[in-house]
């Protein structure tokens, strides 16, 4: 097995992007560079998958996540074109409290995994990745271990109620 | 420190969970709040997929369906954010505005 | 340091058959990552000179005839030009979008390069999902485009970009039906009609652009030729998924001049234009060499089973001196016909000289240790280059597309199209090996 290469630099270094990609976008005035934070954040995220042996999820997130909802979002964004709206005010009236939730909520998740630390023990887990699209397409497809056959039916039938959804919403005259 | 464990995975997400709640309940503008769902959705995959390689220290190498679970949640993030997205754009052409506050018709 | 001097001999002992990243030797990783860049570069370069002397004999003139002999200096008298020009930036445009957008395309186009397989162990990296990674990130190339349009703060490129991205966006879901339906025939391993391969090899396919030319060796056709008319019918809808995925022509509305002053890229000048065109060409060799992984072969030499053995592969591999040396011929026979005049000396000497360096690099490709490891290179990049010469064919013979067309040629017709290949290949792959099976026993 190949050992991997500098593992906590690219853990530091990608988990760092995520959340600077994160901060910028909950905190930019205009739309634009919120959304080019946020495709930072995906590939950053992407990157972590790949550390995680997970290079099927990371291809979909690239594809899926980055090249194409972001492609949507953007379009969005120069069809409503809302120059005026960065010159208003960009927060709620309600940011205190919204922060005060947070806060709590981050309160909880601190607590849980302070007490649960001791929950996840990590052996030293090497698996190639080799058979990783395999050991997906078997979950959802295998004749004997196909757990997400019908997930994947209904998912489907999901995005194309989507489909006619939006485009039934976003027409002028239906 | 040095050496990355699931908890350094779960970690990350649950601060990128709360970058994402904080940004949907203070952002007036509906597109940074979907966005910032977006970021909700990303660190449950986060979590998903980091829990998915500790099951497979356990249950062997095909045990990935936290794996499959983040591709249906991408699939589901792809679908919300049309339709959200959809809505967004005929509220805009009824309002000519895209601040959630303002999105007050039914208020008594 | 002997250990390192040991780590970088590590990855050339003949018993390692991994690509580097494979590997894991970092050292040979950079080293492959620098030689693709370098290759690009020239192949980008030589692209720009070709472009405008083939099309311009395509319209019965000559082309450049006066910055180097034929024009050969032309590309680095292009490249001076545009880093020396002023760098213009609209009055009200984003400053930091306009100026990230060249880089997000040109990130797009060259990280795709880590998964090209010249060879079965010339590759950067082989991805367990190489063909997903070359897709999704040849698709990020989009949000570049439209960040550009944005950012430019003007009509002309905003439409162009909007345009731009959305017929990328729809050719994308032809490409990746196309790309779907040779996965699928990857993981026909049975005893087909050639009798080769066999219930003992594993049913499974692979999307790892080694592993697909790979099955391509193993069952003995190429996939354009597999089920035929079905494997040509996929080249053919992934060929010309690949001209309007890089807005080329017949599909370069979005970019043509006469029609919206060069669409997303006007207000671009100097070297972030140049960006666009560097990364312009990249997607096309990038796309060319899906096209040729997939269904042309990839790196195999002409009939590699059919024609085995010592001799025919001392045959093939004469192929590449051959072809410099003609190359090299080519440029002796010009520099001859020069006009006899003091004024051409300098032109004709300099013509001469890199017919020489030509006929020079053909030579050493004849030596028997170069000429083993070379075959692989020669042949994928020979094909490549017979689509760059298809993409220039295209561009001189064919009217451009209205958006509309383009669009309902993408929806209409494509995707139906993809959508029954799919269907069709996936039954004609289920029904061969018993087929073949009764055909053998009634024979």
């Amino acid at each position: 097995m190949n050992p991997p290469v500098a593992t906590p630099f690219f853990f530091y270094l990608l988990s760092a992007t995520v959340l600077i990609g994160g901060v910028l976008v909950i905190t930019r005035k205009n739309a634009v560079h919120c959304a080019l934070a946020l495709i930072t954040a995906l590939l950053a995220q992407a990157g972590l998958y790949l550390m995680l042996y997970a290079p099927f999820v990371a291809g979909v997130q690239i594809i899926l996540y980055a090249g194409g909802i972001m492609v949507l979002f953007l379009f969005v964004i120069m069809l409503i074109s809302i120059e005026r709206s960065q010159k208003e005010r960009q927060f709620n009236k309600q940011w205190l409290i919204g922060i005060a939730v947070a806060a709590a909520l981050g309160g909880l998740l601190i607590a849980v995994y302070t007490k649960g630390k001791s929950l996840f023990p990590e052996g030293h887990l090497t698996y190639a990745e080799a058979g990783n699209t395999q050991g997906i397409a078997d979950l959802l497809y295998g004749q004997y271990s196909g757990t997400y056959m019908f997930a994947f039916e209904i998912a489907s039938l999901l995005l194309l109620v989507a489909i006619i959804g939006a485009v039934v919403m976003a027409k002028k005259r239906i | 420190m040095l050496h990355i464990t699931t908890l350094h995975y779960l970690v990350l997400g649950a601060a990128l969970f709360l970058l994402g709640v904080i940004g949907v309940l203070t952002r007036r503008n509906v597109v940074v709040v979907l966005m910032s769902i977006e970021l909700i959705l990303n660190a449950v995959n986060l979590n998903l997929v980091a829990f998915s390689r500790y099951w497979q220290g356990i249950h062997g190498a095909t045990a990935l369906h936290g794996q499959v679970f983040a591709i249906f949640v991408i699939t589901d993030a792809a679908a919300e954010a049309a339709v959200g997205l959809g809505i967004l754009i005929a509220f805009f052409r009824n309002k000519e505005t895209v601040n959630v506050d303002e999105v007050n018709l039914l208020k008594w | 340091m002997h250990d390192i001097v040991v780590y970088i001999q590590s990855y050339l002992d003949p018993n390692v058959k991994l690509t580097p990243g494979a590997a894991g030797n970092w050292f040979w990783a950079t080293v492959y990552i620098l030689l693709v860049f370098v290759g690009l570069s020239i192949a980008v370069i030589a692209m720009n000179w070709l472009e405008r002397k083939i099309l311009a004999h395509m319209q019965v003139r000559l082309g450049p005839m006066r910055v180097g002999p034929h024009g050969l200096l032309q590309p680095i008298a292009d490249a001076l030009k545009l880093l020396l020009k002023e760098d213009i930036m609209p009055a009200e445009a984003d400053k930091l979008v306009f100026w990230v957008a060249p880089f997000i395309v040109v990130l797009a186009a060259f990280t795709v390069f880590v998964v090209v397989p010249f060879g079965p162990t010339h590759a950067i990296t082989d991805m367990n999902i190489g063909v997903l990674f070359m897709l999704g990130v040849s698709s990020l190339a989009v949000l570049g485009i439209v960040t550009a349009g944005w950012a430019s703060n003007s009509h002309y490129p905003l439409i162009g970009a909007l345009r731009s991205s959305a017929q990328m966006v729809s050719y994308e879901v032809a490409m990746g039906l196309a790309v779907v339906s040779v996965i699928l025939m990857t993981s026909l391993h049975g005893i087909g009609l050639y009798g080769v391969g066999g219930p003992s090899v594993a049913d499974t396919g692979t999307l790892s652009m080694i592993g697909i030319v790979q099955a391509q060796l193993e069952q003995q056709e190429w996939f354009i030729f597999k089920f035929f008319p079905l494997g040509l019918i996929g080249f053919f809808i992934f060929a010309v998924a690949m001209v309007a995925e890089t807005n080329r022509a017949p599909f370069d509305l979005p970019e043509a001049e006469s029609e919206l002053t060069a669409g997303f890229h006007t207000e671009y000048s100097g070297f972030r234009w140049s960006l666009f065109f560097l990364a312009e060409y990249s997607a096309m060799i990038a796309v060319s060499s899906i096209a040729v992984t997939l269904w042309l072969g990839g790196w195999l030499r002409p009939f590699p089973n059919a024609l085995a053995g010592t001799g025919w592969d001392f045959f093939f591999s004469l192929f590449p001196g051959i072809t410099f040396l003609f190359l090299g011929g080519l440029c002796f026979f010009s520099a001859s016909r020069m006009p006899k005049h003091a004024f051409f000396r300098t032109q004709t000497i300099g013509l001469a000289g890199f017919g020489a360096t030509l006929a020079l690099i053909g030579v050493v490709l004849f030596f028997p240790g170069v000429r083993e490891r070379v075959g692989d290179i020669f042949w994928f990049s020979a094909k490549v280059a017979a689509f760059m010469y298809l993409y220039i064919w295209y561009r001189g013979t064919f009217p451009r597309y209205r958006f509309d067309q383009l669009m309902r040629v993408g929806w209409k017709v494509l995707l139906p199209t993809g959508f029954a290949l799919l269907i069709l290949t996936a039954l004609l792959g289920f029904v061969e090996p018993p087929v073949a099976a009764w055909l053998r026993g009634v024979l």
